[in-house]
């Protein structure tokens, strides 16, 4: 089996991976890192965004290998000394998550549109979040949470 | 009930306890747990709609890399496995018994709907388990199948089962014909409307999942399980499927991502998982994959209705008349019998003094997926029934919908109020959401609104909404008498600890209703203790006392008044023992805040001091055991009945049949709410699921093959956040007048409510009577334009 290496929350990890194993697979089942998931087979509840090299992806539709020598980030590695990130924070300060399986995929998500749009309209985030499926929220909240947290990390 | 002010009593939108470890990637979901020697299954399932299993030879498949065991029909059935209950038997209208054909787990001679279980294959990886289960080789002979509800009872049409001949599994009435057929004789007018009530797959985004494990030391199962009501499991497993002592299986149901009703079910999966534990003596795990879901999940809905409604001159209702044909899929699903009956023909007196109701249910089988309660179960469909041939009424009639609603509304001076169809309300106020949800909405600029969308070229409509709901179905000996195989009350255990924190255990379950912080904040402002030291337990048949479950909108009214109860008890035992510190007799000690204290005087002493006591009890009342633990059972006297009026407005560009839900203004009237950001956040989840229902979600199956069609999210239109806008959420407050805390259920109501709202609000843009949900762009585009089309 193939190995492959690469830094997840800013720790170096390396496994044997089959040619098949998605990156999902590879951090839920090698490396245990259970907050992101999965919640489709066809790419689109967004359920496993994660962080590689910057950029928000859905760790459903790439293979552990193609991450192989990326800087990944998970959920897990958002807060900091055990602060929350102004994302998380402010997703529980509105009440954006209430099951709470979609939420890893969902901040991780919402993160990386700040990084690209540090101050979205609400029909802007409505349209980024269309790869991101919630089923209990209804998104109101969501979008007040994003919206919140635009606001703090500009301050 | 003291109230410890805004901070975290009773009314205080308290952030929820929950939130930090799903915000932090900590929850732990039944997929993120792993047992030591765990192996994975893989279910062969059926790619007919119907057909007879010939053979099946599994030698290949045994000998795949990593297999551990195949399992079929036959392993069970010599193990003496049982089959899946139908937990409430509907006497039908000859007083007859409904059909209950046998649901194995997995299949024995036939196969009856597209994802039916075949067989397991079981490996020491998921992937390995699946290659296996792939060189299973069935031998088919396939059968005619039936898809359509509304032809499974007609002559000639394939049989799903021996028997249920005619593929009915009752025929079921309430009401007096008589008396509605006089009404109707009377009337000034009739509406009359047929509707197609949209099957929906429920879609919990966490996929069910299980992993049954055994000791063979203690003879002891396990069962971790995606369950709403891991006590029900338990019983429905060991009574019904495995002839075994309920002491035997411990389940588990961790954080569970969402249910919406289809994680209430006894499934195959986690049936074949348990048993096959003992079989391979190690841990067996499932996780579904989406695709397994959508095609395995009890689906919802899926009605077919025909109903009257008479009228006088004034638009007094009369009478109404339903008939339904309510497809029940292949087979019966834990409570599927119950939905288009005791929860559907119950609710059709709506918020209306209708003095006579007649309604037919014929169930029947087809080769579809069980169908069995999803988010307002048999409500959603009763509301979507009256409320759309009200608001035709209305148009016929040429009376302004809220007008018409009005001049029918149950007024607050006939409360309690006696239904024609076996409920009694206790308590509303339905003017009074009405005019709220108005103001709200400013109705009367609509006319202005409409005009500025024809000046973009849109088509504008309004639609109201005005539903009941009832919620946390009971009292125990009701329901029995209407054919329940369980009660349906609720247990808390409220325990101190020696140093004053407290342990609540609940069986009811949270799977995103927030109970972590909605039960602590009751807790923390009846015993007056912070909220930081309240820790709630649920979802443990291993520590929690046997409990009911969460479903049908019953935690707060009925989960919430057991630990109420509890609390009572606590406070009860304490003031004996306070008395005793104080050196005061009993009726002189009042409790307030967290402090017992001695009328007139300053002595006083806090619970948590009472606790210490309780638990080192070197000064203490001769006749008053040690301890401070206290459980209490609540068995509601009747269902809560909250009500409200949902309007939305709809935007419609006739180009393209692209509605746009431009706002919604949604008024409840739950009773007390104990964390209002709570509620709104279940209100506005629930709107979201009535819009999906209205606009984007259809379970489709091909009607000759009966192949699922729509079984990814590719074909099955979820809403997203760009379907829906913000809405906006008013309450009003009439407390229930029958449980302690005068709570009602919020979870289901913008379920039951929205689709209503919607189609009201299309079809009023579109000038139409009725259309059929979901309103789709292509759909809405053809009656925006079939007029034009008509001419061409």
């Amino acid at each position: 089996m193939p190995r492959v290496s690469m830094t997840v929350n800013g720790r170096s990890v390396s496994g044997d991976v089959e040619g098949r194993t998605l990156l999902v697979q590879f951090l839920r089942e090698h490396l245990h890192l259970t907050g992101t998931h999965v919640g489709c087979d066809t790419s689109q509840c967004g359920a496993c965004v994660v962080h590689v090299d910057g950029e928000s992806v859905k760790s459903c539709t790439i293979l552990a290998l193609q991450a192989d020598g990326a800087e990944v980030t998970t959920i897990e590695g958002l807060a900091k000394n055990g602060e929350l990130h102004p994302m998380q924070a402010a997703f529980r300060e509105h009440h954006g998550l209430q099951c709470g399986f979609c939420t890893p995929g969902m901040v991780m998500s919402a993160v990386d549109l700040l990084k690209k749009n540090p101050n979205p309209e609400e029909d802007e985030i409505r349209e980024w979040l269309e790869g991101n499926i919630c089923r209990c929220t209804g998104y109101h909240n969501i979008v007040k949470a994003i919206q919140s947290a635009a606001s703090s990390m500009k301050g | 009930m003291p109230d410890s002010g805004p901070d975290t009593g009773i009314g205080a939108s308290v952030k929820r306890k929950e939130d930090f470890r799903f915000l932090t990637g900590q929850g732990r979901f039944t997929d993120d747990i792993d047992r030591p020697g765990q192996v994975h299954a893989y279910f062969v399932r059926s790619p007919h709609a119907h057909a007879r299993i010939k053979g099946i030879d599994k030698a290949a498949a045994e000998q795949a890399p990593g297999v551990i065991a195949v399992f079929t029909g036959a392993d069970m059935a010599a193990d003496n496995v049982g089959s899946l209950p139908c937990g409430w038997v509907v006497t039908d209208r000859h007083g007859q018994p409904h059909k209950a054909p046998p649901h194995f787990p997995l299949a024995r001679d036939k196969v009856l709907y597209v994802g039916d279980h075949v067989a397991v294959a079981i490996a020491e990886t998921y992937a390995q388990a699946k290659e296996a289960g792939e060189q299973v080789a069935v031998d088919y002979e396939e059968l005619p199948a039936i898809a359509n509800p509304a032809k499974a009872a007609a002559e000639g049409a394939p049989q799903v089962h021996d028997e249920a001949p005619g593929n009915l599994c009752y025929d079921w009435v309430m009401g007096d014909e008589a008396q509605v057929d006089a009404a109707f004789a009377k009337a000034h007018h009739v509406t009359r409307l047929d509707l197609i009530n949209n099957r929906l797959i429920p879609n919990a985004m966490e996929p069910r999942a299980a992993i049954g494990e055994y000791d063979g030391g203690t003879d002891n199962y396990t069962l971790y399980s995606t369950s709403q009501n891991p006590h029900l499991l338990k019983l429905i497993l060991c009574a019904f499927v495995f002839g075994l002592n309920e002491n035997k299986l411990r389940v588990i149901a961790p954080d569970v991502g969402g249910g919406f009703g289809s994680k209430i079910f006894c499934y195959a999966e986690e049936t074949v998982c348990t048993w096959a534990a003992k079989k391979v003596r190690r841990p067996v795990k499932w996780t579904a994959e989406r695709s397994e879901s959508f095609s395995s999940d009890a689906h919802g809905r899926d009605h077919v209705t025909h109903a009257e409604l008479a009228m006088d001159e004034n638009g007094k209702f009369l009478g109404l008349k339903v008939e339904t044909t309510a497809n029940m899929g292949a087979y019966l699903s834990s409570f599927a019998t119950a939905v288009p009956t005791y929860l559907y023909a119950t609710l059709l007196a709506g918020q209306y003094t209708t003095p006579v109701i007649f309604a037919n249910v014929k169930a029947v089988f087809t080769n579809t997926a069980p169908v069995d309660a999803y988010r307002g179960a048999g409500r959603p469909e009763a509301t979507y029934v009256l409320e759309r041939i009200v608001e035709v009424a209305a148009r016929e009639m040429k009376i302004d919908p809220v007008e018409l609603r009005r001049r029918n509304f149950i007024q607050p001076d006939q409360f309690p109020y006696q239904t024609p169809v076996a409920l009694q309300y206790d308590i509303g106020d339905y003017d009074q959401s009405m005019d709220k949800a108005l103001e709200m909405i400013d109705y009367k600029g609509f006319a202005e609104r409409r005009k500025a969308s024809e000046a973009k070229g849109k088509l504008r409509g309004i639609g109201i909404s005005a539903y009941i709901e009832a919620c946390g179905i009971a009292p125990s000996a009701v329901v029995g008498s209407l054919g329940a195989g369980v009660g349906l009350w609720e247990s808390a255990q409220v325990r101190f600890n020696p140093t004053g924190s407290v342990t609540i255990f609940t069986g009811s379950h949270s799977h995103g209703q927030g109970h972590e912080t909605t039960f602590s904040q009751l807790v923390a402002d009846t015993l007056g203790v912070p909220i930081e030291n309240v820790e709630i337990v649920h979802g443990d048949t291993g520590s929690v006392p046997m409990g009911m479950g969460t479903y049908g909108s019953r935690s707060l009214a009925v989960g919430g008044s057991a630990i109420a109860k509890a609390c009572d008890k606590i406070i009860e035992k304490s003031r004996k023992i306070a008395a005793h510190l104080m050196e005061a007799s009993v009726e002189d000690v009042e409790f307030d805040k967290g402090k017992f204290r001695v009328a007139g005087t300053d002595k006083e002493k806090s619970i948590a001091e009472i606790a210490f006591t309780a638990y080192v009890p070197h000064n203490y009342p001769a006749d008053v055991e040690p301890g401070l633990d206290e459980t209490a059972f609540y068995d509601p006297l009747n269902f809560t009945y909250p009500a409200g009026v949902h309007i939305c407005e709809v935007e419609i560009d006739p180009a393209t049949g692209i509605t746009e839900v431009v706002d919604w203004v949604a008024v409840d009237d739950f009773g007390k709410v104990i964390n209002p950001m709570v509620v709104e956040g279940q209100v506005h989840g629930g709107i979201a699921q009535g819009v999906g229902q209205a606009m984007l979600e259809n379970c489709v199956y091909d009607m000759e093959s009966g192949q699922l069609l729509t079984g990814s999210y590719m074909d099955y239109c979820m809403p997203r956040a760009g379907d829906l806008p913000s809405f906006r959420i008013g309450l009003t407050e009439t407390p229930c007048t029958h449980n302690p805390l005068g709570v009602k259920g919020c979870g289901e109501a913008g379920a039951i409510a929205a689709p209503p709202a919607v189609i009201n609000a299309i079809t009023d843009a579109l000038g139409i009577l009725s259309m059929d949900m979901p309103a789709t762009p292509e759909k809405v585009w053809r009656l925006a334009n079939q007029h034009a089309q008509a001419a061409e």
